[in-house]
């Protein structure tokens, strides 16, 4: 299997930590030791002399002499294979049975699973080694029962990972395909179900060999486990105990046995589990994440009318890596104005949230954010920079506000929804609980959640996903931001839901003259909301427009191929979609020169050798192309007609060939 | 070609009285070669109706005919929205595209390759994990597998929602490129209009488990003639069209 390197790979890089070294040396030493120690020093730990007995540590017997004279050091070494042995055989029937528990619903179907599920989480909630103290009555006292004990009493914990891991697994959508192929299901649970969830299996198996080993030494040592004459290290501790004033170090011996190998099966399960990371096969798919959220409340502040709400300039984000230090944010420059509505538009990965985010603040460590400049307000938000940390908390919780893709991961599910919102003025400008509750109902209504004063009381899951967005907005106007940041707020959701929150934002843009930043992978939505458009690609702004040139007039190649991509209600049904070849660049590997070059139809070898920077060519508007004035010849805009004709009819074919300028007007020229 | 056909279908989930009634009554036909675009707003019913279709969710009541037959199950294939979830993440790609063909059917290796090829990848990519694929080529890889099992009808449900729409594009061009030269029926689900409207022939509207319009693509969508229909169609984004109240 093709797979197998690569998982032995990572298992490899368990052996990199401090933790991981240790934890393999023990494991191996153990190991080793249960294989060859009874053939090394059988004969030395059975030999019998009555003239040694009860003999302290001596060079002859390093921990001394039992009751038979018998040398306890090579006793205990001679018992890792019983003790090791045993434990792994209760492993692997505690194992064995929690799988075909766990994995029971896969094979038999929902109804039968549900039993079985119920009968697990009871075993579950008994407590091991009574289980295990009630086996070994049942199954009779001695090696066997103990063995058959300690494995059912792993079973249960067992059965309930596989189980909730095969949940898991299961509700991908890989196993609905593989049901559809009509693959039968004994092949589902061998080919895609263990598989997936082999690692976490394999790591906590070797965990709970530790702790049978522990159990096992516990059972012999109650004189439940292993009987005479054979030994194993429970019961050599039992035998030590009873000299222990004699001679502690027989006692010990066997003692420190038990715990150094435990000690080895829980390290190498826990080195394993760090450098594989466990993580749920979804890890990766989120390449930017939304932190936490910050919330606005009112204190309006005095701004000069032509100082801008927002000031960035060379704004970068970086954080250390295994690889040395990514970049993802690099320079990025923008002004919000009062009331002015900016748009930012990119593929995934270019950097908008984590832009978003620097602004906010909410980059956390070991990020870093640079900047030239990063005025809110005026105040100076850079870090480093002489200002009370206090001050400059209240200020952005007072007049920043940030609405997230996925308002569940920023409402708390557990709390009101009413009560969250009030939560917000009664933190930063301590009104009482009345007043409070009664803002947040009236932002709710404001934000059209029809029974505001019912809904206030209800929890986040009670809502649509529509209304959660709203909610979330009626949070972040709880105040009077000055600024509303909104990453993705509506690509979640449908269209007429979409338009909802689309009006509401413009209409409190309207209303209070608030700025809004607005990001979006929706050059169509980001047309609709916004006054100016920023284009973002590989960290950097590669074009500054206003709304109205978007559609028909932006000059880099980029831009102008997003733009196209996008089939709307005009789009030509007979053609090809416009597509952008390749993908965008992986931060970690920049290529020199421009990094839109490998997709680019223009890329000459200047653009591979200099990277173009971010120019003002007219009023308003910057590019950084070095062939920005033949992109709109060399990439047509594959759009029917004008949209302000609503754009419903379909266009004739020879239409679309029309959209497109002929020339393009030379930079920093007036277009007819 | 064949011609795919709801009667009276009825999905409920959870007891008479206590569950939900997601599809109530659907009566479809997916015309054989054709495309039906279903477009309506989430929680509507269009993915029941889909999981239905394939298998994945009983039937409370109805039927779903191929060619007035009841369906075989490898005659339809599905795809689905998440590209990530889509394949198996410990496979590689040419053994999940393999997965639906005969075990022991001659030349699967060949058959992986052309169908590799058939979706615009490199067949050379067949031992390529799908962490190493972006989310428009994993996208591709659930359609060629789909394509694995020769089925007659497709059901794809919201196949592009998850893409960046640099890559949406690519996939549709696929999808509908393969569709016109194998002459597939096809379900297409999205809660996009503009995407159901390029890639379809007809289109039905859903609204809480029932189909509330159903007609050609120019037709239902220049003309509306339910409520709902209008509705959705206003809501569309147009740039620079302002957004009213
Ligand atoms: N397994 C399930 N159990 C209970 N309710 C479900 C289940 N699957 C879907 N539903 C419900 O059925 C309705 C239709 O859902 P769905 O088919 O997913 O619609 P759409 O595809 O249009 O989003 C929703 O109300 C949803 O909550
Ligand atoms: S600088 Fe060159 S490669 Fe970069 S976008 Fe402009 S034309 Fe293309
Ligand atoms: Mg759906």
């Amino acid at each position: 299997m093709p797979v197998a390197s690569h998982a032995s790979k990572r298992w490899i890089g368990a052996l990199r930590s401090p933790l991981g070294i240790t934890a393999a040396v023990l494991l191996v030493a153990v190991l080793v030791l249960a294989v060859v120690a009874p053939l090394i020093w059988q004969g030395r730990a059975d030999a019998v002399q009555s003239a040694e007995i009860l003999q302290g540590p001596s060079s002859a017997h390093p921990v001394g002499t039992d009751l038979l004279g018998r040398d306890i050091f090579a006793r205990v070494l001679v018992a890792t294979r019983l003790s090791v042995g045993l434990a792994l055989l209760a492993t692997a029937i505690g194992v064995t049975t929690g799988l075909l528990l766990g994995t029971a619903p896969v094979l038999l179907g929902r109804r039968a699973g549900r039993w079985i599920g119920a009968l697990i989480n009871i075993a579950v909630a008994f407590p091991a080694l009574l289980l295990a103290l009630f086996f070994a009555v049942i199954f009779g006292v001695g090696a066997k029962g103990a063995v058959l004990a300690i494995g059912f009493a792993t079973a249960p914990g067992f059965a309930r990972l596989t189980q909730t891991m095969t949940a898991t697994v299961s509700s991908r959508d890989f196993i609905a395909a593989a049901r559809v192929a009509g693959i039968g299901r004994m092949r589902i649970l061998a080919r895609h179900v263990l598989p997936n969830i082999a690692e976490p299996l394999v790591v906590s198996a070797t965990m709970a060999a530790g702790t049978a080993l522990l159990s096992f030494a516990s059972l012999s040592f109650l004189g439940l486990g292993v009987q005479a004459p054979s030994y194993d290290w429970g019961r050599l501790l039992g035998e030590g105990l009873a000299q222990i004033y004699v001679h502690p170090a027989g006692a010990l011996a066997a003692g420190i046995a038990v715990v150094l190998a435990a000690m080895a099966f829980n390290l190498s399960g826990e080195a394993v589990a760090r450098a594989i990371g466990l993580r749920s096969t979804h890890a990766g798919k989120r390449a930017e994440t939304a932190t936490d959220h910050q919330i606005a409340q009112s204190e309006p502040e005095p701004d000069a009318s032509d100082q801008p709400l927002l000031a960035v300039q060379n704004l970068q984000v970086s954080f250390p890596t295994a690889s040395g230090e990514v970049t993802p944010v690099r320079g990025v420059s923008l002004t919000v104005r009062k009331g002015e509505a900016i748009g930012i538009v990119g593929e995934s990965g270019s950097g908008k949230s984590l832009t978003a985010l620097a602004i906010a603040q909410l980059i956390e460590r070991p990020g870093q954010v640079r900047a030239d400049r990063l005025d809110f307000l005026g105040a100076d938000l850079r870090e480093g920079v002489e200002q009370s940390k206090n001050e400059l908390r209240r200020l952005l919780g007072t007049s920043l506000s940030m609405v997230f893709q996925d308002p569940m991961t920023s409402l708390n599910p557990t709390q009101r929804v009413g009560r969250q919102l009030a939560e917000v003025v009664r933190e930063h400008q301590g009104a009482d609980r009345r007043t409070a509750w009664r803002r947040a109902v009236d932002r709710l209504s404001a934000v059209r959640i029809p029974g505001a004063e019912r809904r206030a009381r209800q929890l986040p899951h009670e809502f649509s996903g529509g209304m959660r967005q709203r909610a979330m907005i009626g949070m972040g106007v709880m105040a009077n931001p000055k600024l509303i940041i909104a990453d993705e707020p509506t690509t979640a959701l449908d269209v007429t839901v979409q338009r909802q929150v689309l009006q509401l934002l413009a209409n409190i843009r309207a209303a209070e003259d608030v700025g809004l930043l607005f990001i979006s992978h929706d050059v169509t939505v980001v047309g609709q909301v916004c006054d100016r458009v920023l284009v973002m690609y590989a960290g950097r702004v590669v074009e500054d427009l206003p709304t109205e040139a978007l559609l028909h007039d932006a000059r880099h190649p980029y831009t102008r191929a997003l733009v196209a991509a996008v089939p709307d209600m005009t789009t030509d049904r007979d053609r090809p979609l416009a597509v952008i070849p390749g993908r965008p660049p992986d931060p970690h590997d920049l290529p020199t020169g421009c990094p839109y070059a490998p997709r680019c139809p223009l890329a000459s070898d200047q653009c591979r050798q200099e990277d173009p920077a971010l120019t003002t060519y007219a009023a308003g508007r910057r590019v950084a192309c070095w062939h920005a004035d033949l992109a709109p010849a060399a990439v047509p805009d594959n759009r029917t007609a004008s949209d302000e004709t609503n754009g419903l009819v379909q266009g004739d074919p020879v239409a679309s060939e029309n959209t497109d300028d002929q020339i393009a007007a030379p930079l920093g020229g007036e277009r007819p | 070609m064949r011609e795919l056909t709801f009667e009276d279908v009825t999905v409920r989930f959870g007891s008479r009285r206590l569950g939900t009634v997601a599809v109530d009554g659907v009566n479809l036909v997916v015309p054989a070669g054709q495309v039906v675009g279903l477009v309506g707003e989430s929680g509507s019913g269009k993915s029941t109706l889909a999981r239905a279709a394939v298998g994945l969710a009983p039937l409370t009541a109805g039927r779903i005919l191929l060619d007035g037959r009841p369906v075989q199950r490898d005659k339809l294939q599905m795809i689905f929205q998440d590209p990530y979830s889509a394949l198996d993440p410990r496979m590689s790609i040419g053994d999940s595209i393999a997965e639906p063909m005969p075990r022991k059917m001659p030349g699967r290796r060949a058959e992986v390759a052309r169908l590799l090829e058939l979706v615009g990848l490199a067949a050379d990519r067949a031992g390529a994990r799908p962490d190493e694929l972006s989310g428009g080529q994993r996208q591709r890889v659930a359609l060629a597998r789909a394509l694995a099992g020769r089925p007659e009808v497709i059901v794809a449900d919201e196949i592009t929602s998850a893409l960046d729409v640099s890559i949406q594009g690519a996939v549709l061009n696929v999808v509908k490129d393969l569709q016109r030269r194998m002459r597939l029926t096809m379900l297409f689900i999205s809660h996009n209009l503009a995407v159901v409207r390029y890639v379809s022939d007809i289109v039905a509207v859903m609204r809480q488990g029932r189909i509330v319009e159903y007609g050609p693509v120019e037709q239902v969508l220049t003309d509306p003639r339910h409520e709902y229909t209008r509705e959705l169609l206003e809501a569309v984004p147009r740039p620079g069209v302002p957004l009213g109240n």
